[in-house]
C-alpha cells in the first residue's frame, strides 16, 4: 500500500528568535526543530512521537506552512511548497489538512456546525447553495455524524463528536495527506477508541495519507506503519512501527518506552525501568554534539563532540534510521550502563536524602 | 484499623440546567499504607468524592459520610477540617503550576505550609525542612533551588515541590488526583518513583485518582472503577485486570491501543457517557453495555460480593459464579465478532 513519496523533508530547520536582555536583542533562538529529513509514502501513516517541546507539533505546521521554514525543503506531490507565498500555497490547501488535539478550541462555538464543515467550499470557492449542503451532510455522514444535525451548535456535542466534526472539515475537499495532531489526546479512552476507528476506516476507504502525532506511545503503535521519535528537534530514531517497539535503537528509545505505564500489572512487575535523570534541557542552548549525551547512560567522549547521523546501524534494515554511536544491541543492559563522560557534561541525580533526617526535623518540629 | 471509610458518598450541585448528580453513593475505605486506585473517565465523579471528604466542593448538596480515624470529615467545623487538612490529609493536584502560586517562592510556599500547622516552628527551621524534602524528592541542588520562582521549576520539578509540601507535615493520607496526567512518561516514571519511594518509606496511604489504568497497574493496591457517579467495581489489582466482572471494566481494557496488535480494530465501547442531571433509570452503564438484559434498564444493581471473593465486588446483574459470567463473556464475545 506504501507506495510513491507523497511528502519529501529535506533538512527542515525552525528557529524561533528569543528575547533577551533590557534591550530587545534577538540573538538567542529556539531550537524548535533542527535539521528533518523524512519521507512520507502515500498511504501510509507516519507517527511522530517525542515528548513536550522536542518540536514535533512545530515541524507539522512547517509541513503544512502556518510557520514559514528557517531553512530546508518540503517537496509536496512534487512541488516545492518550501517557499510558497500564501496565495499560492491555498490551492496545495485543498490537498492538505489539518486536524487538532482540542476539540473545544478548534471549533467557532457561535457557528452552526453546517456552516463550519462548509468553510472549506467556500474559502475554495467550491460548490455553492443545495450542493454544498449536500456535500457537507456527506461528509458528517463519513465521519458517522447524524446530517440532520446540521443546523446544531459545538456545544451540543461531547468531545467525541466534536473531534468528528473537525475531521469532517478536514475531509472535505477529499485532501491526500491529513496532519493529524494529538487527535485523541483530549478524548477519554472509551471514545478514544472509536475515533481511533474511525480514522482507520476512512483511511483505507479514501486511501488517506495520515502524519499522526501523539505523545502516546501506545496509540501511536497502534495506528503507525513507520514512527518518528524526536528529541530536541531532531529525529533519533526513525523506522517501521513494530522495530521501534521491539528492538528500539536508540537510548533515548528504550528509556522512554520502557517509561510507558504497562496496562497489565504482570508485565508492569517485570519490565525493568530506565529512568532518565533530569529534564530535557533548553532548545535555546541545545547539548553539543548528541543533543541527548547528558542524560544518557551510555554517552561517550565522541556523543558530546560530533552529532550522530541518522542511518541504519547495528546491521540494520536500511528502513530502520537511528541517530547515535552507540546503539542498543537487542538484551543489552541499559540500567546498568554508566556514561563514560566528563561530570560537567551530565546531568547528575542529587544525592539522596533519608527519611529519617526528614522525620527527625518534623519531630523537632513538634510540640 | 481503617484509615478513612467513606459510606454512602452523594453529592450533588445544583446548576440552572438542574441537578448535576456527581457522585451517587460511594463507598470505599483504605488501610493505613495502602494505595487505593480510583479510575474512571471524565465526569465519574472520582474528583468530586475525593474533594468533597477534602471540604473542597463549596455549594454542593452532599450527604452520607467520611470517617478519617473515626471522625467524620463531613460535619467537622472549618477549623477543626483546616487542622487535619495539609497535616494529615495532603492532596497534590493534576496541574502543578496552578496549585503553586506564582508570585512567591517555592521554599516560602513550603515554609508558609509548614508555619500555618505548627506556629512554633521558627523560620530557619521550616526553611532547613523545605531544603530536605526539595532533595528527598530529588530535586539537584535543593538549598539553591528553594528560593526559585515555580516558573523557574519544569512540570516534574513542579510536581516534586508539590509532593514535597504534601509530604511535609508527615500526613498519613496523601490524595493524589491525577498526579502525572500532565507530565511526559519519561517525567511520570521520576515522580512515580517519588511517591513510592515516600510512601515506602513513611508509611503514607495513598490514594490514587487516574484514567490511566497503566499508571494503576503498576502502582495500586486495590482498585475501583467509577462510572457515572457510582463504583462499578471494587477489586485487588489483580482481579481487577485478570478477572473482572463489570462489564464496563472489561470495555475499558479492551479499548486501551496496548491490548489490540497493530492494524486490528481497537474494541471501543458505543455510545456516550450519560448525563448526570438525568441519569439512566436502572444501571448507569446499560444504555452502553453489550450483555445488557431488561432488568439492568429499570433496577439499580447493588454493589455485592463476586467470584466468591470477599474484596472484590461489583454492581452488576450478570450471574456471580466465575463460570457462569465467563460463559456468557464467550457467547456474547463470540456473537459480536460474528457479527
Amino acid at each position: 500500500m506504501s507506495g510513491d513519496v507523497i511528502l519529501s523533508l529535506t533538512d527542515v530547520v525552525k528557529h524561533f528568535p528569543v528575547q533577551s536582555g533590557s534591550i530587545r536583542r534577538n540573538k538567542d533562538v529556539v531550537h524548535a526543530v533542527d535539521g528533518v529529513t523524512l519521507e512520507v509514502r502515500h498511504g501510509e501513516t507516519l507517527g511522530l512521537v517525542g515528548e513536550t517541546g522536542c518540536g514535533k507539533s512545530t515541524l507539522a505546521r512547517c509541513i503544512t506552512r502556518l510557520f514559514d521554514l528557517t531553512s530546508g525543503q518540503i517537496v509536496f506531490d512534487g512541488k516545492d511548497i518550501s517557499t510558497l507565498k500564501a496565495r499560492d500555497m491555498r490551492p496545495l490547501r485543498r490537498e492538505m489538512q489539518m486536524i487538532f488535539q482540542d476539540p473545544y478550541g478548534s471549533l467557532n462555538p457561535k457557528r452552526r456546525v453546517g456552516s463550519i464543515i462548509s468553510d472549506p467550499f467556500a474559502i475554495h470557492g467550491l460548490a455553492s447553495g443545495a450542493e454544498r449542503k449536500r456535500r457537507v451532510q456527506e461528509a458528517m455522514e463519513l465521519v458517522g455524524l447524524n446530517p440532520e444535525h446540521y443546523n446544531r451548535f459545538p456545544a451540543e456535542f461531547s468531545g467525541g463528536q466534536r473531534q468528528r466534526i473537525g475531521l469532517a472539515r478536514a475531509l472535505a475537499l477529499k485532501p491526500k495527506l491529513i496532519v493529524c495532531d494529538e487527535p485523541v489526546s483530549a478524548l477519554d479512552v472509551s471514545i478514544q477508541a472509536q475515533v481511533l476507528n474511525l480514522l482507520a476506516d476512512l483511511q483505507s476507504q479514501l486511501g488517506l495519507t495520515y502524519i499522526f502525532i501523539s505523545h502516546d506511545l501506545s496509540v501511536v503503535r497502534h495506528v503507525s506503519d513507520r514512527v518518528a521519535l524526536m528529541y530536541l528537534g531532531k529525529i533519533a530514531e526513525l523506522s517501521p512501527s513494530e522495530d521501534l517497539y521491539e528492538k528500539p535503537r536508540h537510548p533515548y528509545a528504550n528509556a522512554l518506552l520502557s517509561a510507558v505505564p504497562t496496562p497489565d500489572p504482570a508485565e508492569a512487575a517485570k519490565k525493568k525501568k530506565i529512568i532518565l535523570v533530569g529534564d530535557v534541557p533548553s532548545p535555546v542552548h541545545p547539548p553539543s554534539g548528541c543533543r541527548f549525551h547528558p542524560r544518557c547512560p551510555k554517552a561517550q567522549q565522541l556523543c558530546v563532540d560530533e552529532d550522530p547521523e541518522l542511518v541504519a546501524r547495528a546491521g540494520d534494515q536500511p528502513s530502520h534510521l537511528t541517530a547515535c554511536h552507540f546503539p542498543v544491541k537487542s538484551a543489552e543492559e541499559l540500567i546498568t550502563a554508566t556514561p563514560q563522560i566528563a561530570e560537567h557534561e551530565r546531568i547528575v541525580e542529587p544525592e539522596a536524602v533519608s527519611a529519617e533526617t526528614v522525620s527527625e526535623l518534623i519531630e523537632k518540629g513538634a510540640p | 484499623m481503617t484509615l478513612l471509610e467513606v459510606r454512602d458518598l452523594h453529592v450533588s450541585f445544583p446548576t440552572i440546567d438542574g441537578l448535576v448528580q456527581a457522585v451517587r453513593g460511594v463507598s470505599f475505605s483504605i488501610e493505613p499504607g495502602q494505595t487505593l486506585g480510583i479510575v474512571g473517565e471524565s465526569g465519574s465523579g472520582k474528583s468530586v468524592s475525593t474533594q468533597t471528604i477534602m471540604g473542597l466542593t463549596r455549594g454542593a448538596e452532599i450527604s452520607g459520610q467520611a470517617l478519617f480515624n473515626g471522625q467524620d470529615l463531613l460535619t467537622m467545623t472549618d477549623a477543626e477540617l483546616r487542622a487535619v487538612r495539609g497535616a494529615q490529609i495532603a492532596m497534590i493536584f493534576q496541574d502543578p503550576l496552578s496549585s503553586l502560586h506564582p508570585y512567591y517562592r517555592v521554599g516560602w510556599q513550603i515554609i508558609e505550609m509548614i508555619q500555618a500547622h505548627e506556629p512554633h516552628t521558627s523560620k530557619s527551621a521550616a526553611k532547613k525542612r523545605a531544603v530536605d524534602l526539595l532533595r528527598l524528592v530529588g530535586i539537584a541542588q535543593p538549598d539553591r533551588r528553594v528560593d526559585d520562582f515555580p516558573h523557574q521549576f519544569s512540570g516534574g520539578m513542579r510536581q516534586r515541590a508539590m509532593i514535597a509540601m504534601a509530604m511535609a507535615l508527615n500526613p498519613a493520607l496523601l490524595v493524589a488526583d491525577e498526579p502525572t496526567t500532565a507530565l511526559d512518561v519519561t517525567v511520570q516514571a521520576q515522580v512515580l518513583r517519588v511517591v513510592e519511594r515516600l510512601q515506602h518509606e513513611f508509611g503514607t496511604a495513598v490514594i490514587l485518582i487516574t484514567h490511566d489504568l497503566g499508571v494503576i497497574a503498576e502502582v495500586a493496591d486495590d482498585v475501583i472503577v467509577m462510572y457515572a457517579g457510582k463504583v462499578m467495581e471494587a477489586a485487588p489489582r489483580d482481579p481487577l485486570f485478570y478477572a473482572n466482572h463489570h462489564p464496563y471494566t472489561e470495555g475499558l481494557l479492551a479499548s486501551l491501543p496496548a491490548y489490540t496488535g497493530g492494524g486490528e480494530r481497537l474494541k471501543s465501547i458505543a455510545g456516550q457517557p450519560p448525563s448526570l442531571i438525568n441519569p439512566p433509570s436502572g444501571c448507569p452503564f446499560n444504555p452502553r453495555c453489550m450483555y445488557v438484559m431488561d432488568r439492568c434498564r429499570d433496577q439499580v444493581p447493588p454493589l455485592e460480593k463476586v467470584y466468591e471473593d470477599p474484596n472484590h465486588r461489583s454492581a452488576c446483574w450478570l450471574p456471580h459464579t466465575k463460570a457462569e459470567r465467563e460463559s456468557i463473556r464467550d457467547q456474547v464475545t463470540g456473537v459480536a465478532v460474528a457479527r
